[in-house]
This record gives structure tokens, sequence and C-alpha cells, in this order.
């Protein structure tokens, strides 16, 4: 077996790659002298935790037991809630097909997708917060104002998820029907949509999920849903009422998750 | 007359190195022609070109179908869509749509015909289902029309994409490879199809292979290919192993294909090869 020893002479682990290493230990460097460089910024006080041991666990107690005699106004609210995040998501689905489709670079030049691209970046990097603070001044006080600014964001994160997965079709069926003399929309129509119709499904109900999460503070600044409630509730020091709402929150957010991802796993 | 005219065609990918050199093709109406040549040869790379699916290099060149100007000197003609929905394509990979059902790939074939608001829209007459079911029933999957394309054999999505072609109404059908990568009686049912429509319809087609022994058995006439050039066209019965071997060395062996010894051996004196 003169033929295996030589493979064995010949095979060599490779050598500790010193330049490597010093990069990593640098970037380590980097990373906690920012930590220590940010503490003062973000106030960091976490012996504050442990003296005022006492205050915290008197401010817990208070939310103890939940206060639910008002029940039937909260599950008002967080109907209504819901309700915002359904428009909300519908309203941006809609739109974020054909901004989606404008957005990939394997069906439009650059000249489209680029200014589109950049379009639902600043729609993306805008939270729906600060929209819906916008919309309150615009359209008033209320459940509108939160179904817009939902509508906004959640557009610029679907056109973007809708549009990676275009970027990931297989081109060839699309070149197919490019062959039959068909024009580009129907090209987008029969080729690209069938392709990408189940990643569709599934972003549009995972973003719904984070919607109606998004859609329970967007209350505090006035555009409607359990949001108004639960900030009434805290200002007020209301704790064992606020404990409530907290309480039928995670109930109906998870019990929503839980069925849309029911959902999500029958399309894919 | 002529149905495919091409003309000082080149194609260059990477600078230096021509995938298509200078080529000069004349094929004409109701012929049934083989295109072979090694892996890399430029067969695909050809048949796009034809198809109008690829722009070649920006020299004198020029690719006519039925008289309509496919592209000239590197810019597609401006009839190209029309002059497209002349052309039926059938792929190396079967570019059927899979999650839409077999007939509404065929269906698709109408899109260059009808009003285009219909066709955007999906909405097909019965008249119309009924042509694409007649191009099923002629290539004998009418019975999978509900099926999702992709729950098809390969060489019935190959027999799909050539009802496609039927429904177009194509005059010429380009098939780039349709057997490469089926079994021996699929392959033989797919070349039994578009033997039938060439006879039948007189329709004119273009068959790339790598197999020479498929071209033997089926086309008149053959065109082989190396390196982006043209360096046989002509009879294939006068292809025989000793000429491939001339022509193509070493790689000869790639293009005899599995089922060579069985065919009758082709007496021919080697001739020089015409270009
Ligand atoms: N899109 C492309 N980009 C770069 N080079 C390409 C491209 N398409 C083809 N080529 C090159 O052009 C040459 C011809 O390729 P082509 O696909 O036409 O060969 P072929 O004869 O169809 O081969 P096969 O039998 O493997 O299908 C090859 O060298 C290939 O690498
Ligand atoms: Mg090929």
């Amino acid at each position: 077996m003169s033929n295996l020893s030589e493979t064995q002479k010949s095979i060599e682990i490779p050598a500790h790659d010193l330049k490597r290493s010093i990069g990593s230990l640098v970037m380590w460097a980097v990373f906690f002298a920012l930590l220590a460089m940010s503490w003062e910024g973000a106030d960091m006080r976490p012996w504050d935790l442990i003296e005022n041991a006492e205050n915290m666990s008197q401010f817990a107690s208070g939310f103890f037991p939940p206060d639910m005699s008002q029940w039937k106004m909260y599950v008002e609210e967080i109907w209504i809630t819901i309700q915002i995040a359904i428009w909300g998501t519908a309203l941006s689905i809609v739109c974020s097909i054909p901004f989606g489709i404008l957005c990939s670079e394997n069906i439009v030049p650059w000249w489209v997708y680029q200014p589109v691209r950049r379009l639902m970046d600043a729609a993306r990097a805008i939270n729906e917060m600060v929209f819906a603070m916008l919309f309150v001044v615009a359209v008033g006080l209320g459940p509108f104002a939160g179904v817009l600014a939902l509508w906004i964001h959640t557009t610029g994160v679907l056109a973007k998820l809708f549009s990676e997965a275009v970027e990931a079709i297989d081109p060839s069926p699309v070149e197919g029907i490019r062959a039959t003399g068909a024009t580009g929309l129907q090209e987008v129509i029969f080729g690209v949509i069938p392709q990408v119709l189940p990643l569709w499904i599934s972003y549009s109900l995972y973003r719904f999920e984070s919607n109606v999460r998004s859609a329970t503070v967007l209350g505090i600044v006035g555009a409607g849903g359990i949001g108004m409630v639960l900030w009434e509730n805290i200002r007020g020091f209301y704790y064992a009422e606020t404990a409530a709402v907290i309480i039928l929150i995670i109930i109906s957010v998870s019990l929503l998750d839980v069925l849309s991802q029911r959902l999500r796993k029958m399309v894919i | 007359m002529v149905a495919i005219k091409v003309t000082g065609l080149s194609k260059t990918f990477t600078k230096g190195k021509k995938a298509l050199n200078s080529l000069d093709l004349q094929i004409d109406k109701g012929e049934m022609v083989a295109l072979i040549g090694a892996s890399g040869s430029g067969k695909s790379t050809l048949i796009r070109h034809i198809s109008g699916l690829m722009k070649s290099d920006s020299d004198n060149s020029k690719i006519e179908v039925l008289d309509q100007t496919i592209q000239e000197n590197g810019k597609l003609g401006r009839g190209v869509r029309s002059a497209r929905s002349d052309v039926g394509v059938v792929f190396q990979q079967f570019n059927l749509v899979n999650r839409l059902s077999v007939l509404t790939n065929v269906l698709i074939g109408l899109l260059g015909q009808i009003p285009r608001w219909r066709g955007t829209l999906g909405l097909f007459t019965r008249a119309e289902k009924m042509i694409a079911m007649k191009a099923l029933a002629r290539v004998g999957i009418d019975n999978l029309a509900e099926q999702r394309s992709s729950t098809l054999s390969g060489g019935q999505q190959q027999r799909a994409a050539i009802a496609r072609a039927i429904t177009q109404g194509a005059e010429v059908i380009l098939a780039d490879e349709p057997i490469a990568s089926l079994d021996p009686s699929s392959a033989r049912k797919v070349m039994d199809t578009l033997e039938n429509v060439n006879k039948e319809d007189g329709v004119t087609v273009l068959v790339s292979l790598h197999q020479v022994d498929y071209a033997l058995r089926y086309c008149p006439r053959t065109i082989a290919m190396r390196n982006g050039e043209i360096i046989f066209d002509g009879d294939s019965k006068r292809l025989t192993p000793k000429l491939l071997e001339q022509l193509y060395g070493d790689d000869s062996l790639e293009l005899l294909g599995s089922e060579q010894q069985e065919e009758p051996v082709v007496t021919s004196l080697p001739e020089q090869a015409v270009a």
C-alpha cells in the first residue's frame, strides 16, 4: 500500500493563519470597546436594581390580582386592534405586489428598481409609531390613523420580502412564456406569480402576526385599539387593570400566532 | 420558402472566446433538421438567438424566421413579439410553470394571439380550451390536463411543451435537447411527436441532440457544431462513426450514444466535411 502512505504524506493540516487570528482579536477588542463606550450613554445602573429591590417588589405586587371587571371593554378594544391589523395588512399586501415586482432586478431595469427600492426603504425605516403620530394629526384620533400607519410601514417591509422571492425564481418558465410571444405583464402573471405565491402568502401572514403586536401599542399615540386603554391604566397607576389588559393581549396575540402559523404551514 | 435564415451570427460571452463564430445557416420550410455537437459547442446559444431570447454581438448579423427579422446587428427586430408567436420553443429544461395545470401551461401558447387584456386576466374561451385539449390529445397526454405540470414525468412535460408549441400555431419549432434527460422510450415518444408535427402540419423543426443516433433515425439533415462553428451540414446518413471521429476526435464518443450498436452501420465513404 505504498499509495496510501504517499497520500498521507501529501496531506497537511493548514497552518494557523496568524493574520486571521489577529483579525478576530481586533474584532473582539472593538466589540468590547463599543460596549464600554455606550455604558454612560445608555445610563446603565445595574446596582439600582438591587438597591431598589424592595420598591420594585412593591410595584410588582400592585399588579396582583389582575382586575378583570372590565374585561368586556378590553376584549372589544382588542378586537378593534385586530381589525386595524387586518386592514393595515390587507392594504399593504395589495400595494406590495406591484411595488415588490418593481423592486426586483430580474424583472425591471435599474432605473425602475433603484428609486422604488429607496422609496420602500424609507417606508420601512420609519417606525409605525412615527407614522401613527403623523396620521393622527392628519386624519384625527382613532383606528383609521393606525390602519394608515401600518399600511405604509408594512408595504415597505412586504415589498422587500416579495421582491426577494421574485429574485429567487427559476427564470426558465418565464422564458418559456416569453418565447410564445406574451407581453411582459403576462410573463409576470403566468410565470412569476405562480412561483412566488406560496412564499408571498407566508410572508403576508407573518406580517399580519407582527402587525397585531404592533397595533397593540398604536393606541398610545391615539391611533386606536387596546393601546389607548393600556396607556390610560398605566398613567393612572391602575396596575391591577393594566395586568388584566396585558394578560388578555398575551392570550389573543398567542392565539393568532398559532392560527397564522398553522395557515403558513399549509401553504408552503 | 426559407423558414430560418441566419447570417454572420457571432456571440461572445467572455472576451476572446466566441460561443458562436460567424455562423451562417439556412433551413427551408417543412424540413426536420438535427443540430448536434458536444457539450458547450453552442447549440443552446444558437437556439436562444433564433428564438430572440438572446441578443448577438453587434456586428453584421441577421436572423430571420419566416421572413420576419428576429434580430439584426445585436438589436431585436421591431416585430419580435409577433415573430416569436410563430416560433415554438421546447427547452432543454422543461420550461413549464410547475404550479400551473398542464392545460393552463398549454393555454399560455395562445397569449400571443388573443386580445391582450383577456390573456392578461387569464380568461380563455371554451373554443380556446378546446384547441389546447386537442393539442394535448395529439401528444397523447390529454388525460393529464388538470394535473399540476410538476407532477408529470420528464417525457410528459416535454410533450406538454410541444403541445404548447402546437397550440401557439407555431410554424417553426425549435427544440433544445428535448430528450437529453429522458429514458429511451420516453425519448422516442417525444421524437415521434416532433416528427408527427413535422410530417402532418409541415412545421419546420430544428432539434438539438446530444446523440447522433436519434439524428440518424428522425432527421434527414444534420448540422454539426463544434466550438461555435458549423463543421458539417448535410445528409444525416453521411455521419458515420468514422466521420464523427474525424470531426470531433475524442469527443465523438460522447455523441455516439448508447443505442449506436443497434443501428445498422451506414455505409458511406468518409467524405470531407462541408461547412
Ligand atoms: N449565459 C452565459 N454566460 C456565459 N457563457 C455562456 C452562457 N451561455 C453559454 N455560455 C458558454 O457558451 C458556450 C456554448 O454553450 P451552449 O450552452 O450553447 O452549449 P451547448 O451546445 O448547448 O451545450 P450542452 O450540450 O451542454 O447543452 C459554452 O462555452 C458556455 O460556457
Ligand atoms: Mg445546451
